[in-house]
């Protein structure tokens, strides 16, 4: 028999009763009041510069060439693939660097697992936080969608949760990738190879099927080509049909198998 | 290499209070738990049999320790002795491999999250939020114990003077020295008010002004009745902080009890050092066998353990011999570890 | 006592000053060979632009008027991502990499415990974060021709146009770097770099512009280097190359003198 002191001191102490994983979150808001600024900046004017580059500039050209895309501007084309493609940049940019920095770097997330949280909580919360700065920085760009004309729909409400789910479902298993990386050599290749190309060949500025049929197969499971299918059937009253339900499944499942491969890959990494 | 040798000679003199010592080692050696705790008091961590594997490689070999409220528990070995291991266990920060392990009477592979949430811990690394300031810091460490804004705040004040860091509270931590930012560790620790607080390492890289200056703080929570629990490499710091230790090597305890008891079991009162010169001293050691009690060959010195550390030197010049630099002192917890284990604490 | 700078001549202890900013530039290479993917895979994302914007996107679009000439929009778009590449190439080293090294791994304060200089220095890493440029750039005139997005044969004196870009960008990326305190002024450099390359006549021509827009646009370097491989690029040579030339030469010489005036305050004050 051991001493239980647990019951006499511990009930003592006062609670504010949040649910531990949501704990976690303080650590990146503290963060993130100090590097809101710089965040902005990557999160959300990224995306708005090539929404007026690409959806304006470029779009002339194109609308003045054949009047458009699939019936549209090219400036409503292009800005549901820009939502999308922005939330996967910040969903993947959020679970690399970071996740990189708790377990290795500043070693937070060893802070964290000698208190009540532990690495099922350090996972979520981190996801919950990626989750919240995609709400924040999709909403921001989808103002400027409404204020420029491009959201022609009240389906298109729902884009912005379309646009988190993209950013998650390729967020999470990034997150379980950075989380057993042994260093950060891995990340720029991911950028490079991973995230430019799903960007630029994804139908975000030019319907996929237009590319070679080899391409365009490839293209079709990338879950950026879902997300920005997704959101654009969304704002373009193009209502909720087949192909928008196929892809908010496939990004489910992505998102779903995503969390659980994070889960699995914290518990690896910090129950040693 | 280090000979250990029986004591071939004691001066008559020295008969009585060898004896005297003798029968103290015995008596003490019944005493468990220490006199301090009267036998009503529960262990709040007690450990059987326990083990830590990884993979192939045993970091902790099936070791037996009870740590009792309110007492000041050390752990003392050598780097890769499996301190960190068990200190690691006893925070539930890591799965036991086998054996048995209660802490605040619960079972960590069930509780850790309750466990966790009455212990402090200051871990070998600090994991110090560099970039944020002092109360930054605070205030999100109180937030993982689901304490309430005002109740952090309140804590912090007292906390931060507690550590010698009020002035510090809106600085960035990046800007405080390194005894500052243990000292923070361990107020960012007691946030919670912990039942037990655990320290792996705490001095380690310190320079000696903060050193002394850490230890003084440890002292005074002794002093207020926190139960510690104490890993360190250094055996002065074991000797101050320290009621009761074990001496941990390779993953197995090697003896346990109060530092003076230690001492006194496992080696003399007095220790001679002595120094021949480059590659002089093994020469020597032959004929000063009948002068020690047991001499330990250093790289660079000699060891003559002894009752009276003078009386031996001056022998040895009447003898002869004149070694370059001779040091007579006390018996420490680096011998009891030389002598239970052939090596030094620290390499 | 031994005089042991007497087994070294003194060519050894004191080598001329281009051949010291030689060795950083060595060291720099070597350093790379490990990180060889991340460089050889970087004149990959110019590329990339290309087959989507120039080739998907100029699908839409078919083709444009560029100086009374009708081409295919991958032909005008290509040039300019070529400019582009040599920006990139040269920003990422003189930035992230100086960077790097002056605040975090404090390589230059080792490397100052040596005969080298400040200017050294300075020299040193302009002229490789120039190399990184120009070899994308190469890299990528090779992609032109091969896809035939290109006029003229002229298109190999765009060569010497990007190594004068990259120098340029280089220079001023150093300057820039030695007033950065921390990360996050990154965004900065960015928050300059990103517009730079969307809206310097890369993708669209400036006729898209309100003629005040326009002036503001055309003092940028990165258009200036965008223009001059666009004439290469369309065998159009006329006298607007030279001062494009001029330009990106007095941005480099300004951007140098301030890299190492700024660096030398910094490092040996």
């Amino acid at each position: 028999m051991t001493a239980d002191v647990l019951s006499e001191r511990g009930a003592r102490q006062p609670r504010s009763g949040w649910p531990t994983w949501m704990r976690s979150i303080w650590h990146n808001a503290f963060f993130y009041r100090k590097t809101w600024r710089s965040s902005i900046i990557s999160s959300t004017l990224q995306p708005l510069l090539y929404f007026f580059a690409m959806g304006l500039g470029l779009g002339a050209l194109v609308d003045h060439a054949r009047g458009g895309v699939d019936g549209v501007s090219y400036l409503k084309f292009v800005a549901p693939g820009l939502l999308a493609a922005a939330a996967l940049q910040l969903g993947i940019e959020e679970c690399t660097y970071p996740v990189m920095m708790g377990l290795k770097w500043v070693k937070s997330y060893w802070a964290k697992v000698a208190t009540p949280l532990d690495a099922d909580d350090v996972a979520l919360g981190h996801l919950g936080w990626v989750a919240f700065r995609l709400l924040l920085s999709s909403t921001i760009f989808f103002v400027v969608m409404v204020i420029f004309g491009t959201v022609t729909s009240f389906w298109g409400l729902l884009a912005v949760p379309a646009a988190v789910l993209t950013g998650l479902a390729t967020g999470a298993p990034t997150a379980a990738y950075a989380a057993v990386q042994k260093d950060d050599a891995g990340f720029p290749l991911l950028f490079r190879l991973g995230v430019l190309p799903l960007f630029l060949f994804s139908g975000i500025f030019f319907p996929i099927t237009s590319m070679p049929g080899w391409v365009q197969a490839i293209a079709q499971i990338s879950p950026l080509t879902r997300g920005a299918s997704l959101i654009r059937s969304l704002t373009l009253d193009q209502g909720i049909g087949v192909s928008a339900l196929i892809s908010l499944a496939y990004l489910s499942i992505w998102f779903v198998v995503g969390v659980w491969l994070t889960i699995r890959a914290f518990r690896k990494m910090l129950i040693v | 290499m280090a000979f250990h040798l029986p004591s071939l000679f004691f001066s008559p003199k020295r008969a009585l209070d060898v004896g005297m010592l003798r029968e103290m080692k015995r008596k003490r050696k019944n005493i468990h738990p220490p006199e301090i705790f009267d036998g009503t008091l529960q262990p709040i961590v007690a450990a059987h049999d326990l083990v830590k594997r990884f993979d192939s490689f045993v970091a902790v070999d099936g070791i037996d320790v009870e740590i009792f409220q309110g007492e000041s528990f050390g752990f003392l070995g050598p780097n890769g002795a499996g301190k960190t291991s068990t200190m690691r266990m006893i925070s539930c920060m890591s799965p036991a491999s086998g054996g048995s392990l209660r802490v605040l009477g619960r079972d960590p592979a069930v509780a850790g999250a309750q466990i966790r949430s009455r212990l402090g811990l200051v871990p070998q690394e600090d994991t110090l939020e560099l970039e944020l300031t002092v109360l930054d810091n605070m205030l999100i460490y109180g937030r993982y114990f689901d304490l309430p804004k005002k109740e952090i705040l309140e804590r912090t004040t007292r906390l931060l003077d507690f550590a010698q860091l009020s002035d510090r509270r809106d600085e960035k931590v990046d800007h405080l020295s390194g005894g500052m930012k243990r000292r923070l560790t361990i107020a960012r620790a007691l946030i919670s008010e912990p039942d037990l607080l655990i320290l792996d390492e705490p001095t380690t890289g310190l320079d000696p002004q903060a050193r002394h200056l850490l230890w003084d703080r440890l002292y005074r929570l002794k002093a207020e009745g926190v139960t510690l629990i104490i890993t360190t490499h250094y055996m002065d710091e074991a000797e101050q902080l320290c009621d009761r230790l074990v001496v941990m090597d390779h993953g197995k305890i090697v003896a346990t009890g109060a530092p003076r008891d230690l001492i006194v079991e496992h080696s003399t009162r007095e220790v001679l050092e002595l120094r021949f010169g480059i590659d002089g001293h093994l020469p020597h050691v032959g004929g000063l066998q009948d002068l020690a009690e047991r001499i330990e060959v250093l790289p660079d010195r000699l060891l003559l353990y002894v009752d009276d550390g003078d009386d031996a030197l001056s022998m040895i010049h009447r003898r002869g011999l004149v070694p370059e630099s001779a040091l007579v002192r006390r018996s420490t917890l680096e011998d009891v570890f030389l002598h239970l284990t052939g090596r030094t604490l620290v390499d | 006592m031994t005089n042991l700078t007497e087994h070294f001549p003194s060519r050894f202890l004191f080598p001329s000053r281009s051949s010291r900013a030689k060795l950083l530039v060595e060291a720099n290479m070597r350093r790379y060979l490990r990180h060889r993917l991340l460089f050889l895979t970087g004149f990959l994302e110019p590329f990339f632009f290309l087959l989507s914007i120039g080739v998907g996107v100029g699908g839409l679009i078919g083709e444009i008027s560029v100086q009374g000439e009708m081409v295919r929009y991958a032909v005008f778009v290509a040039p300019g991502l070529l400019a582009t590449s040599a920006m990139n190439g040269a920003m990422i080293d003189s930035v992230f990499n100086v960077f790097f090294k002056l605040k975090i791994t404090h390589t230059y304060e080792a490397v100052l415990a040596t005969p080298m200089t400040t200017t050294d220095i300075v020299r040193g890493e302009v002229r490789w974060a120039m190399t990184r440029g120009t070899i994308y750039s190469a890299a990528f005139i090779v992609i032109m021709i091969a896809l035939g997005d290109t006029m003229s044969w002229m298109v190999i004196f765009c060569l010497p146009v990007c190594l004068l870009l990259s120098y340029s960008f280089a220079a001023m990326g150093v300057a820039a770097t030695s007033y950065m305190r921390t990360w996050q002024d990154f965004d900065l450099v960015v928050l300059v770099q990103m517009p730079m390359f969307l809206f310097s006549g890369v993708f669209f021509p400036l006729s898209a512009y309100p003629p005040w827009l326009r002036d503001i646009v055309a003092v940028t370097p990165l258009y200036q280097g965008v223009a001059a491989c666009r004439d290469f690029s369309l065998g159009h040579v006329r006298l607007s190359l030279l001062f494009h030339v001029l330009y990106l030469a007095v941005v480099a010489g300004v951007g140098l003198v301030i890299a190492t005036k700024k660096m030398t305050k910094t490092l040996a004050p």
